[in-house]
C-alpha cells in the first residue's frame, strides 16, 4: 500500500466519523466540532491526491484549494459558533430538544 | 473553448450586487433602500442585457485574467442559467420594493433590518455566481457565500426561534456543503480537471465516478430540502421575516437543484443508472406527498406555506428519473426529455413567482393581524381583497390549474412520465395536486367565511399588496410565452448537449 493510499483511505474514515458525529451528538458544541472534523477529513483526502505518476513534483491545485476551503469552513464553523452562543444567551438551551 | 464568444456580462452580474452590498454599508441605516432600490433595478437591466446577448449569440464565456482552463476558471453564460439569472432578478426587485415598505410596518420593524441589504445584496452575488460558474470547485465557493448569506437573513430577527432554526439549518447545510467537496475532492483526483465541460468529456465510469455522484448528489440534496432530508426547511423558512422567507423559498434552494441539474447532464451523464435516476424520483414522490400532508395539517399560514414548499421542491426531483433512458430505449425514441426539461424550468419559474407571493401575502396577514394563525384568516375578502386575491392566485399556480405556470409544469411532467412508459409517478403528481388544493381551498374557505369576532385587522401599506399580487400573477403570465422559452432554451448547446451526454449515459447503464 502506498502513503497516498493510507491517508485517502484514513481521509473517508475522518469524515465518517463527522458525519456520524453530526447527527448522534446533541450539543451544539459537538455538533459544530463534527461538522469541522468532517471538513478535515475532506482536505486531508485533497492533499492525498497531489501525489500524480505523471508529475514528479506534487500537484499544487489541491493545496489551493484547501486553502479556499479551509477559509469558507472557518467562516461556516465561527457563524455556527456565534449562533449556538446567542442561543444559548437568549434561551440557556445547548441543545435542538424543546425544554418540558 | 475559445470559439465562444466573449463578453463582458458574466463577472458584472457577479461583480455588481457584491460591490453594492459592500456600497450598501456605507449608507445610513435609514437610507440603505436607496442603494437598495436602484441597485437592484440596476441588476434587473444586467439580466435584461443578458437575455439580448444570449439570444443573439448564444452561449457566451468570459475568461476572467486571460487564464484559459484547464489553469484558468471560466465564467460561462448559456441560455439557462440567463433564465435563472432572469427569474432572480425579477423576484429579487419585487421583494425588495416590498421589504423596503415591510420594515416600516410595525411588525416589521421588530427585525434587525439594517443588514438585510447587505446580505441580500452579497446573497444576490453568490447566486449569479452559482449560475454562472463553469467550475465545480467555483460551484462549491458560491454555494457557501448563498449558504452563509442565507443563514445570516433567516436569523436577522434574533428571536430564539429564529435562531434555532438559523443553526439547524447551517449545520446542514455544512454537513451538506462538505459532502459536495469529498466528491469534488474524489473527481480531480481521478481526472485532474474541476473544469465542467472537460469533465464531461474525460470522466470515466467507474467506482471512484460512482462514489462522487452519490456523494455530491446527497450534498446538494441536504441542501436543496429533499426528502429525507428537508427537516431543516420549514423551521427555518417560516420564523424567518416574510422578505427573508420568500428569498429562501424562491430563489435559494432553486440553487441546488440549478447544480444537480447541471452536473447530472453535463459531469455525471457517463456515470448515470436507471437506478440511480429511480432513487431520486422516489425521494421527490415521498416530498411531494408528505410535504403536501404535512401542510394540510399547519394551523399557522407561514408553516403551512413552508411545507407546501418541501412538496414543490418533490415536483423539481422527479425529473431525473426521467432524464436516464429506460433499459430497451434508444437515443432516437427519447421524445420525452424536451417535455421532462421543460417541466423543470417551468416548475422552478412557476413555484418561484407563487410562494414568494404567497410569503409575501403570509407577511401581510402578519403586519395586519400581529400573527398568522390560520383560523383568523375569516373574513379576508372583506377586508383585504387583494391579498385574499394574491393567495388565490398563486394558489391556483400552486395546485397545477390552467392556464397557470404551474399547470405547464405538472403537464409538460405528466407528458414525459407517460412518453417514457415511466407511469409509475403520476399517481404521486395527481396526489399531490389533489393535496395542495385541499390546503389551499381550505384557506380560501376561511377567507371568504364571515367572521366570528371582529378581527382586528391594522392597515397595511397598499404597495406591499400590489407586490404581492404582482408576483402572483407573473406565476400565470410566464405560461404565455412558453413557446418562446422552450426555443430560447433549445438554442443554447447545453440544451442540446445535456440530453446527449445523458442518451450516452443511459446507454451506458442500459450495457
Amino acid at each position: 500500500m502506498e502513503t497516498w493510499e493510507i491517508y485517502s483511505l484514513t481521509s473517508v474514515v475522518i469524515f465518517a466519523i463527522g458525519l456520524g458525529g453530526v447527527f448522534l451528538v446533541k450539543h451544539f458544541l459537538r455538533k459544530i466540532i463534527a461538522t469541522v472534523i468532517m471538513g478535515g477529513g475532506v482536505f486531508l483526502c485533497f492533499v492525498s491526491f497531489a501525489k500524480r505518476d505523471t508529475l514528479n513534483f506534487p500537484d499544487p491545485v489541491p493545496h489551493a484549494l484547501v486553502i479556499t476551503g479551509i477559509v469558507v469552513a472557518v467562516t461556516a464553523a465561527a457563524f455556527a459558533l456565534s449562533l449556538a452562543r446567542r442561543i444559548h444567551k437568549i434561551t440557556g438551551e445547548e441543545t435542538f430538544e424543546e425544554k418540558e | 473553448m475559445k470559439e465562444l464568444p466573449a463578453s463582458v456580462l458574466p463577472p458584472l452580474l457577479v461583480g455588481v450586487p457584491m460591490l453594492l452590498g459592500m456600497v450598501s454599508l456605507f449608507f445610513k441605516i435609514k437610507r440603505r433602500p436607496i442603494p437598495g432600490i436602484i441597485g437592484s433595478v440596476l441588476i434587473g437591466v444586467l439580466a435584461f442585457a443578458a437575455v439580448v446577448e444570449t439570444s443573439r449569440h448564444g452561449t457566451v464565456i468570459h475568461v476572467p485574467g486571460g487564464w484559459v482552463p484547464p489553469l484558468g476558471i471560466v465564467l460561462r453564460m448559456d441560455p439557462l442559467s440567463v433564465v435563472f439569472i432572469s427569474l432572480t432578478a425579477l423576484i429579487g426587485i419585487f421583494i425588495g420594493l416590498y421589504s423596503q415598505m415591510y420594515f416600516r410596518t410595525e411588525e416589521g420593524a421588530k427585525v434587525r433590518f439594517p443588514l438585510f441589504w447587505p446580505l441580500w445584496f452579497f446573497l444576490w452575488a453568490g447566486l449569479n455566481g452559482l449560475f454562472l460558474s463553469n467550475d465545480i470547485f467555483n460551484l462549491y465557493v458560491t454555494i457557501e457565500v448563498i449558504t452563509i448569506c442565507a443563514v445570516g437573513l433567516a436569523v436577522l430577527s434574533g428571536e430564539a426561534k429564529a435562531l434555532k432554526a438559523g443553526l439547524r439549518y447551517l449545520l446542514a447545510a455544512i454537513v451538506g456543503s462538505m459532502c459536495y467537496l469529498l466528491g469534488v475532492a474524489l473527481i480531480y483526483g481521478s481526472t485532474g480537471t474541476l473544469d465542467m465541460a472537460l469533465l464531461g468529456q474525460v470522466l470515466e465510469p467507474g467506482p471512484t465516478a460512482s462514489f462522487a455522484l452519490i456523494v455530491i448528489t446527497l450534498g446538494l440534496l441536504i441542501k436543496k430540502a429533499a426528502f429525507p432530508f428537508h427537516f431543516w426547511l420549514p423551521p427555518a423558512h417560516s420564523a424567518a421575516s416574510a422578505p427573508v422567507s420568500a428569498i429562501l423559498s424562491a430563489l435559494v434552494v432553486k440553487g441546488g437543484f440549478y447544480v444537480m441539474l447541471r452536473l447530472w447532464t453535463e459531469v455525471f451523464g457517463v456515470s448515470l443508472t436507471f437506478a440511480a435516476g429511480q432513487l431520486i424520483g422516489v425521494a421527490g414522490a415521498a416530498a411531494v406527498i408528505w410535504g403536501s400532508w404535512q401542510a394540510l395539517l399547519q394551523t399557522n399560514l407561514k408553516l403551512l406555506v413552508a411545507h407546501s414548499s418541501v412538496a414543490q421542491l418533490g415536483y423539481l426531483l422527479m425529473i431525473f428519473p426521467l432524464l436516464v433512458l429506460k433499459p430497451g430505449f434508444s437515443t432516437d425514441s427519447a421524445d420525452w426529455l424536451p417535455a421532462a426539461w421543460t417541466a423543470g424550468i417551468f416548475q422552478v419559474m412557476a413555484h418561484a413567482f407563487a410562494k414568494s407571493s404567497m410569503f409575501l401575502s403570509a407577511g401581510i396577514v402578519v403586519a395586519a393581524l400581529g400573527h398568522d394563525r390560520i383560523a383568523s384568516l375569516r373574513d379576508l375578502v372583506a377586508k383585504m381583497p387583494m391579498t385574499a386575491l394574491a393567495i388565490g392566485i398563486a394558489g391556483v399556480s400552486l395546485i397545477g390549474l390552467p392556464p397557470s405556470g404551474g399547470f405547464m409544469a405538472k403537464w409538460m411532467l405528466l407528458k414525459g412520465v407517460f412518453l417514457s412508459g415511466q407511469w409509475w409517478w403520476a399517481p404521486a403528481i395527481l396526489i399531490g395536486s389533489l393535496l395542495t388544493a385541499g390546503y389551499i381551498f381550505m384557506l380560501l374557505r376561511l377567507a371568504f367565511a364571515p367572521a366570528r369576532e371582529e378581527n382586528r385587522f391594522r392597515p397595511v401599506p397598499i404597495m406591499l399588496q400590489v407586490c404581492a399580487l404582482l408576483l402572483a400573477l407573473g406565476s400565470f403570465l410566464i405560461a404565455i410565452p412558453a413557446e418562446k422559452l422552450v426555443v430560447f432554451l433549445e438554442n443554447g448547446e447545453s440544451f442540446g448537449r445535456g440530453i446527449e451526454t445523458v442518451i450516452k449515459g443511459g446507454n451506458h447503464g442500459n450495457e
